[in-house]
């Protein structure tokens, strides 16, 4: 539950790392803009909210684990560990460029903050039920969480991992979908139907939660809810806007792997206030 | 004779007394891979993925990620081939201290045919950056590969067999990492091998003496990195090489051999193992007949390659 003063921190929060992740696409003229946009509020919430983490010592080994297995959002979290302050800000001009230790991708060995590699979608959720597993085994109390695209969720690897996740009871382990409705061909309903998720999981064995991705007190709330069950993992599906936050992005597939121009940029960040 | 996986499953026990750290994961084949052991012995840290590879390989990356020293293992053809994309991008790319541990490599797995015999995974696993490739060729090489790979930080492949093999290396065996080793000396050519092939290797080197050659027999062990310095030393003094493996001639040992030598001292090379096919049913002897993979075989290359060397 966040209060009030949290609350409006978070909203600012959330509104400059929108600011700074179309500023890096724009200068880095390629990358994947609308599902940055829409997985930034759930990265607000657990970056700045929900995550014990100390950017001061990335490998403080009682850390909470952060997954982004939809990679391609990569944008969003370097903008979320450059606010939260693992690297400098000025770093985030550097995205995609030679040499720059902001890949394309995320990269575990470039980026202090990031966890493991992905990208190569599907991949994500394994990776974190094993980080689930080794918290456990080590006796941490760190909890594990993951960002999987809905997208995504077409790839077979995922079902593997959901099963594995419930069998091994991986309560330490929260997964949440980023679910736009929307991927590089199109609709994801028309692309490759992945509804219903809810029951899905449900039927695979996880605690399943949806709520509104882009209501910061109703994802805290869930977080909370999710740290509070045992002996089963926790799916949140979080319904998102592609683009979310910049009117002329909103709701479009074809804004999925293109950064905005000098043109929509300028008109971008007037909508957000910070032009 | 001692078969490759049985010298692994003691091992992977020794190391799991050892090394808290040490977890074991499988797809549901740990009875052939002979992970059970362990997992009757440390069941808190054995981890069946049931028969889904790729989320095994992506959840011993998460659980090196968080400080485990994870060993994975099934089939060559399902490690290599079903969890490729998950070995190179969730352990090759960043470099994940993971052990993939391939039982059942090669022909002599058997009855079960083509389709479980895997004839391509050293050369996919080889042309992978960051990654390291075994292929011991006895149970006492293979205890000590295991147990170097557990202490070496970084994702290893390791090829192991299911039929037993004779006994070439003593138990405790001055082992490392990316070194050769010459069993046989020899000037007139050299048996470059890997795997099971080197005791072919050894017994074909016999027959050759018989005959007044005198082979030298080069085990790489490491397939990845390669003992360089030792197959040129080769190229150079005997002038002459046969490679042997039990796996295609494409992209593996010999694969392997032809462009190292190509580029650093060109001589006649003669390439044992599968030519460009896939195997089938039979049993392991009668598969190394049917595909050329007996010391006679050899005996046969080693006279090829002589002439080459003559006529040159």
């Amino acid at each position: 539950m966040l209060n009030e003063p949290t609350l409006k921190e978070l909203q600012g929060v959330a509104c400059r790392l929108r600011v700074e992740t179309l500023k890096m696409l724009n200068l880095a003229k390629s990358g994947h803009t609308g599902g940055s946009l829409s997985v930034l509020d759930l990265l607000s919430v657990l970056f700045f909210h929900k995550m014990r983490h100390d950017p001061s010592n990335p490998a403080w080994e009682e850390r909470d684990r952060f997954v982004l297995s939809k990679g391609h959002a990569a944008p969003a979290l370097y903008a979320c560990l450059a606010e939260a302050g693992y690297f400098p800000r000025e770093d985030l001009r550097t995205l995609r460029r030679l040499g720059s230790h902001l890949q394309g991708h995320p990269d575990m060995n470039k980026t202090p903050g990031v966890e493991v590699c992905t990208g190569s979608l599907g991949q994500g959720l394994s990776q974190a039920n094993g980080l689930a597993m080794a918290a456990r085994l080590a006796g941490r109390k760190s909890r594990v969480y993951t960002v999987l695209g809905d997208g995504e969720l077409q790839e077979g690897q995922v079902w593997e991992a959901a099963m594995a996740a419930a069998h091994y009871g991986l309560d330490n382990l929260c997964a949440l979908v980023d679910h736009n409705g929307l991927q590089i061909d199109g609709e994801v309903a028309k692309v490759m139907n992945v509804a219903p998720v809810g029951p899905k999981f449900l039927a695979f064995g996880w605690h399943v939660l949806e709520v509104d991705g882009h209501d910061l007190q109703a994802i805290a709330q869930a977080l909370d809810n999710a740290e509070e069950t045992s002996g089963q993992p926790t799916m949140i599906i979080a319904r998102t806007v592609k683009g979310k936050g910049v009117p002329f992005f909103e709701h479009k597939a074809s804004y999925h792997g293109v950064p905005p121009s000098d043109d929509e940029l300028g008109r971008a960040l007037e909508h957000l206030g910070h032009s | 004779m001692i078969a490759t996986r049985d010298a692994y499953g003691q091992t992977l026990v020794e190391l799991g007394r050892e090394n808290p750290k040490v977890v074991v994961l499988d797809a549901d084949l740990s009875g052939s891979t002979k992970t059970a052991p362990f997992a009757k012995e440390f069941p808190g840290r054995f981890f069946n993925a049931g028969i889904a590879e790729a989320n095994m390989v992506g959840m011993a990356a998460g659980l090196a990620a968080g400080g485990m020293v994870p060993f994975a293992s099934t089939f060559a053809v399902f490690a290599a081939g079903r969890a490729f994309e998950q070995i190179r991008q969730s352990l090759a790319y960043p470099r994940m201290n993971v052990k993939v541990v391939a039982t059942h490599g090669g022909i002599t797995v058997g009855e079960d045919g083509g389709s479980h015999q895997s004839v391509e995974d050293l050369a996919i696993m080889r042309a992978l950056p960051n990654m390291t490739v075994l292929c011991p060729a006895d149970g006492p090489e293979t205890a000590a590969a295991v147990r170097a790979a557990a202490a070496y930080d970084g994702p290893v492949y390791i090829r192991l067999g299911r039929s037993k093999v004779p006994v070439v290396f003593p138990q405790g065996i001055d082992y490392a990492i990316g070194r050769g080793q010459i069993l046989r000396p020899g000037s007139d050519l050299t048996f470059v091998t890997t795997g099971l092939m080197t005791a072919q290797a050894l017994e074909a080197a016999v027959i050759l003496e018989a005959e007044g050659v005198a082979a030298r027999v080069l085990h790489l062990g490491s397939i990845k990195p390669l003992d360089a310095d030792l197959v040129l030393h080769a190229a150079r003094e005997t002038g002459a090489l046969v490679t042997a493996e039990e796996h295609s001639v494409l992209g593996g040992l010999g694969g392997a051999v032809c462009e190292l030598v190509s580029e650093g001292y060109p001589v006649p090379v003669e390439r044992v193992g599968l030519r460009d096919v896939f195997g089938q049913s039979g049993t392991a002897e009668e598969l190394l007949v049917h595909y050329g993979l007996t010391p006679g075989h050899l005996v046969e290359a080693a006279e090829r390659v002589l002439r080459r060397k003559k006529g040159r």
